[in-house]
């Protein structure tokens, strides 16, 4: 299924990373990352555990703090604001008002358990975009429906399949119409025979949204069918990137290729990496 | 001087009045102690030093001094700052305020146990920090401590003894009175002990099938994990 989109190459980025960096006292996670993401664009995250591509989804959805740099969402500082003429560190407020243009998926679902199906879609369009109780209901079950999960609004999220809540995950966060949506290993945690059904929502996503994606993922066929781009991040910095084809096909760096093969022992990916590493 | 099981009959209407002081006390300063220890969790763990550090000193305080210390303290002290209270309204007071210290303990790890996805899920969706502790927070971290404060409120009701210091007329000093004029001590004693165990007895185990109703809840959920 082919659900890429032309991007358009001049439009101003909806994300902007200038100079990220995040360390955890010595350890340097990122180290300067500069990157653009255009409004609509889907970007693939690929590289080892550890390095780095996890906290670059965090930095945006403000669950931490940069170092030092900055990001703009939509021409707009994140992590800084305007007072008085000076750049100040933004507070709440701030946050609040530009972190509703971001969703994200998490790996580990993170529905609120308490909640029945629908309750957990519902909760944010209700006391976050403060709609009507009934609208934000029909758009919800429009969206369950979406994800293919009508007939469980009712059930607890502990009543479901791990495929089943990473899918009502998707529909929390889609429901709040983002502009971008960060998926963060969003199939890891889930059993092999699952993986499929929650791909399947998120490529279904894609081919229709104006919405832009981050995806950091280790399905490298995934990455390859719906990303415009595909980002090798490594040792705390984007080391290669460039369309799907050319990433997983015909790797440049040294680092890149060894990920490749590495990935190709353990989890039986396609030949052409092989080929590509020249270990054939 | 051998028990009288005549005389031990004669005295039960007049122990058994003083049942609903001490019941009124225990209950009382337990709704207390429920009441203040949650914004005592709060404030304990707010990242504003200004109410975190005097909150936290407080409680140790209050939890490192013994309550009849504190109870003279409030009872006979207090009066010369012009603060005047009942035994009945001293004793709740000191009662609730003692526990609320532990209670407060009791909150801070049940809101320490929701997993840090919650609150991450809570910001993703750009919840209010109000929204997020009273519908997400709060909810899933209360239920799990419901047995730990069953157990405070059975240590509450045995610590009342400790208010006959402060003149309060609950059942040990029923006793005491009822002994200090027949000069018989052993069967007020033994029937207010016995009283203690047919009330302490049922609720410890009314505790204890909740603990194991929620641990096998809280299993189930965590079977089909979070």
């Amino acid at each position: 299924m082919d659900v890429k989109r032309k991007v358009e190459e001049s439009a101003p980025p909806i994300v902007r990373y200038k100079g990220i960096s995040k360390a955890y006292g010595d350890h340097q996670v990122l180290d300067h990352i500069d990157l653009d993401i255009r409004p609509g664009e889907k970007i693939a995250l690929i590289g080892p555990s550890g390095s780095g591509k996890t906290t670059l989804a965090r930095l945006l959805m403000t669950l931490e703090k940069p170092t030092s740099g900055t990001i703009e969402v939509n021409g707009e500082q994140l992590w800084h604001m305007e007072r008085k003429g000076k750049l100040v560190e933004a507070d709440e407020k701030h946050l609040h008002r530009v972190r509703g243009q971001i969703g994200m998926v998490f790996q580990h679902f993170n529905l609120f358990p308490h909640m029945n199906i629908i309750r957990n879609v519902m909760e944010a369009l209700v006391h976050v975009q403060k709609l009507p109780k009934a609208e934000a209901e029909a758009r919800s079950l429009e969206m369950l429906e979406r994800v293919g999960l009508k007939d469980r609004t009712h059930h607890y999220p502990s009543q479901l399949s791990g495929g089943q809540k990473q899918r009502v995950a998707i529909a929390r966060a889609l429901v709040m119409q983002p502009r971008i949506m960060l998926f963060d290993e969003v199939t890891s945690a889930l059993d092999p025979e699952l993986v499929g059904e929650v791909l399947d929502v998120i490529k279904n996503v894609a081919s229709e949204g104006e919405m832009a994606m981050m995806l950091i993922t280790h399905e490298m066929d995934f990455a390859r069918d719906i990303a415009d781009r595909v980002l090798f991040t490594d040792g705390g910095r984007i080391v290669e990137q460039g369309p799907p084809e050319q990433i997983l096909e015909h790797p440049r760096s040294e680092r890149l290729k060894l990920f490749l093969a590495r990935f190709r022992r353990h989890f039986g990916d396609s030949a052409d990496v092989m080929t590509a590493v020249g270990l054939e | 001087m051998w028990w009288d099981w005549n005389y031990a009959w004669s005295i039960v209407p007049e122990l058994l009045r003083a049942i609903p002081i001490t019941l009124a006390a225990t209950l009382e300063g337990f709704v207390l102690a429920c009441l203040l220890g949650l914004p005592m969790a709060l404030a304990k763990r707010s990242q504003l030093r200004w109410l975190s550090w005097p909150v936290t000193a407080i409680a140790e305080f209050i939890r490192c001094t013994p309550l009849i210390i504190q109870l003279f303290f409030y009872y006979y002290a207090l009066p010369s700052f012009g603060i005047v209270m009942s035994a009945m309204t001293t004793g709740v007071i000191g009662l609730g305020l003692h526990y609320s210290t532990y209670l407060a303990e009791v909150y801070r790890s049940g809101i320490d146990s929701v997993p840090r996805g919650q609150w991450e899920a809570s910001r993703a969706l750009n919840f209010s920090r109000g929204h997020t502790w009273l519908r997400i927070v709060l909810p899933q971290s209360v239920p799990p401590t419901i047995p730990v404060m069953g157990n405070y409120l059975i240590v509450m009701f045995k610590e009342t003894p400790t208010l006959s210091a402060i003149t309060l007329v609950e059942l040990l000093t029923t006793a005491k009175n009822i002994g200090s004029q027949s000069f018989r001590y052993l069967e007020a004693f033994t029937l207010v002990g016995i009283l203690f165990l047919i009330m302490s007895y049922p609720s410890a185990w009314l505790v204890r099938k909740l603990e194991v109703h929620l641990g096998r809840r809280e299993r189930r959920a965590a079977s089909h994990g979070r």
